[in-house]
């Protein structure tokens, strides 16, 4: 019988410990390994509240609409140029209030961003970008050199921008614009 | 021929043809027709008899006139000439041409001791066998005998706006002619032995029309009546297929927003004549390429009141179609004539491969802001994003069809235009001085930009754009006619400025 009680008492402990290890030790090490994954989390996530800031110049269609006026702006900091270039193209498509004007169509999303080793930057956009623009040369140029400029005047690593839509290279957005190639940063269209 | 009695006019002729004179009586009520010979020596004509619908003429006025012997044998009628025989019989539409059967749209018919044949008869069973050609003209009963000039003419007069209208003249087979202006009237002489002439050949126009008539003169002359107010003309022949196509651009002498330049001088219409186009020296346009921007599913930008972009740049390009062409004679193209979609390269390359002198790219603009408005113009820009500078204007050693070696110049399909950014910059210029008071001009009326349209056009280059849809009061002068008139007007200016600069070697 006294063996009988110790093989009993054995198989609880053994049980005992499998349960603190599966519901108390084990979610308390992964789970902090995840938080701190979620902290490294791409830099187009929203921006911890006490982040670390920079200084951007962004760009905002100009009082009589036929040029683009710059702004000063804090943006989120990101680490490496792909980061802040991240950081950067967020803040400039994100809504904006009045009495700025966006050129880029509302509900425009960054879908990817990538920058080869000369300098151009690869800009990949929502559908929107195209389905949501008014048209015009001038809109679509204004559009088009808000992301370029944006850019450029912000990472002097980057050289030269190309818009992409839905992970492609476009012809244009409205029918005017050629954006077969990176296109450098202009200084024109700034007023 | 005035428009609205084209229609009119073909269904005439048709009815003539199809069904016969019977029906053509009725819109002519002039004296039965006669057949007109024509040959190398002058005119002849013969007796028309009519048996129901059908034509019919004497085969003794026949035999007469071509020197056939006719004989009665057997219920048969055989008609020789030279050797050569034809063996028609009564009651019967086939006949034999040296033994070959051909078909008449009618039996022979005997009217007292005459024996008539079907007008078709000529053509068909003794052209086969006479010497010389024999070419009937139904419609208008001319019989060409040998080789004798005689075009088919066809006269159409369109108003293209208050102060200008065009006639055309047709001339089938090619044809050449002379216009000459004596006072109120211009006279056209052709190069020919008669002319074949609709009836009238123009309908009568008003009185306040520029061209009030057009008559035969002589045998191979038309006359030209002009109204009151016309000024000056200029004339331009071109072929098309077999036709030769007379152009005769009349100007009235109604003051016009007009440039030193144009032909149509405020100054009363006593000589000197204007000089004619075909001794003038070679202008160095000759073509534009105008496109209609947007098109199709692609409406471009639009207004609050609806107004399309693509439906301004259509109207805007046809209007300038018609000025440039009846004012200068330039052909002008338009890269889409109606509401279709046309891809970019597309409409460069109409204005490419038709070697168009200039190319104008018309869009309306939009804004995000309500306040943007006025008229800009771009010409084309290239960064360094675009492949490399030396790769235009390259020559290459390439192997010709049939052997050898040549030189071909290498220009890249997407910077075609780097060659003529220049020119493109001058027209912009040039372009914006004669808008200038006339519509209103954004703050920068002109730049330059990557514009996928331009970048292939293979000659000076822009893009115009008339205006903003997206600002109201802009949007209701856009679609007026006023604003209209007055873009195309000095888009007609900068075209014959540009024009004279380029022939003084100006913007070189």
């Amino acid at each position: 019988m006294g063996r009988r009680w110790l093989v009993v008492g054995a198989i609880a402990l053994v049980a005992g410990v499998l349960v603190w290890l599966m519901f108390i030790a084990l979610p308390r090490r992964y789970g902090a390994t995840a938080a701190k994954a979620v902290s490294a989390a791409p830099a187009n996530a929203p921006a911890p509240p006490a982040g670390r800031k920079i200084k951007a110049r962004l760009f905002y269609v100009a009082e009589d609409g036929t040029r683009l006026t710059g702004v000063e702006r804090e943006i989120a900091y990101g680490e490496g140029t792909v980061a802040q270039a991240n950081e950067i193209v967020a803040a400039q498509i994100a809504p904006v209030a009045e009495p700025f004007v966006s050129a880029v169509p509302p509900g425009t999303t960054l879908r990817a961003l990538f920058i080869s080793d000369r300098g151009d930057a690869y800009v990949d956009f929502s559908r929107d970008m195209i389905a949501a623009h008014p048209g015009g040369s001038t809109t679509e140029l204004l559009t088009v050199y808000t992301i370029v400029n944006a850019l450029t005047e912000n990472l002097p690593a980057v050289h030269a921008v190309q818009l992409l839509v839905d992970g492609k290279e476009v012809d244009t957005i409205a029918g005017h614009v050629d954006l077969r190639r990176p296109l450098e940063k202009n200084l024109t269209w700034i007023q | 021929m005035k428009a609205r009695s084209l229609p009119l006019f073909s269904a005439v002729i048709s009815v003539i043809v199809l069904l016969g004179l019977g029906a053509a009586l009725s819109s002519q009520p002039a004296p039965p027709p006669s057949l007109t010979m024509l040959t190398k020596d002058g005119r002849r004509s013969m007796t028309i008899a009519l048996v129901g619908d059908q034509e019919f003429v004497a085969l003794d006025d026949l035999a007469s006139t071509f020197g056939l012997a006719v004989q009665e044998s057997l219920g048969a009628i055989t008609v020789s000439y030279k050797g050569r025989t034809i063996v028609l019989t009564p009651d019967q539409s086939l006949a034999s041409v040296s033994g070959r059967l051909i078909s008449l749209p009618a039996p022979l018919s005997r009217n007292g001791r005459r024996w008539l044949v079907p007008v078709e008869f000529i053509s068909r069973a003794l052209g086969p066998i006479y010497d010389a050609r024999l070419e009937l003209r139904k419609p208008s009963h001319l019989l060409l005998i040998g080789d004798v000039r005689v075009p088919r003419i066809m006269v159409r007069y369109d108003a293209l706006s208050a102060s200008s209208a065009r006639l055309t003249v047709d001339a089938t087979p090619a044809a050449n002619s002379t216009v000459t202006q004596d006072n109120q009237r211009l006279t056209i002489k052709f190069d020919v032995d008669a002319l074949d002439l609709p009836n009238p050949p123009l309908a009568p126009q008003g009185a306040q029309s520029l061209v009030q008539d057009v008559r035969a003169l002589d045998q191979t002359s038309l006359s030209v009546d002009l109204g009151p107010r016309f000024a000056g003309f200029r004339s331009a022949t071109q072929p098309v297929d077999t036709t030769m196509r007379l152009t005769i651009d009349v100007l009235s002498a109604q003051p016009t927003e007009t440039t030193p330049s144009t032909p149509a001088a405020p100054q009363p219409p006593s000589p000197p004549e204007l000089p004619p186009a075909f001794g003038m020296p070679v202008s160095p346009i000759r073509t534009i390429a105008i496109d209609a921007g947007h098109g199709g599913d692609d409406e471009g930008a639009r207004g609050a009141q609806g107004t399309k972009e693509k439906d301004l740049t259509l109207a805007v390009a046809r209007r300038a179609k018609g000025i440039i062409e009846a004012r200068l004679g330039i052909r002008v193209l338009l890269t889409r004539d109606d509401d279709r979609n046309v891809p970019l390269d597309e409409r460069t390359a109409i204005a490419n491969n038709n070697k168009a002198d200039l190319f104008l790219s018309l869009h309306v603009n939009a804004s995000l802001r309500k306040s943007a408005t006025g008229a800009s113009i771009f010409y084309a820009a290239f960064d360094r994003g675009s492949p490399p500078a030396e790769a235009p204007g390259g020559v290459e050693r390439l192997p010709t069809f049939g052997g050898g070696l040549r030189d071909i110049e290498l220009v890249p399909w997407d910077l075609a235009q780097t060659r003529h950014v220049d020119q493109s910059t001058a027209f912009a210029n040039v372009l914006r001085e004669q808008l200038g008071n006339r519509v209103p001009l954004a703050p920068r009326a002109v730049d330059s930009a990557a514009l996928r349209v331009l970048e292939s056009a293979n000659m000076p280059a822009v893009l115009i754009e008339l205006g903003y849809l997206t600002n109201g009061d802009q949007e209701k002068l856009l679609a007026g006619d006023g604003f209209q008139t007055n873009f195309v007007q000095a888009l007609y200016d900068a075209v014959v400025r540009f024009r004279d600069a380029l022939a003084a070697g100006g913007t070189q």
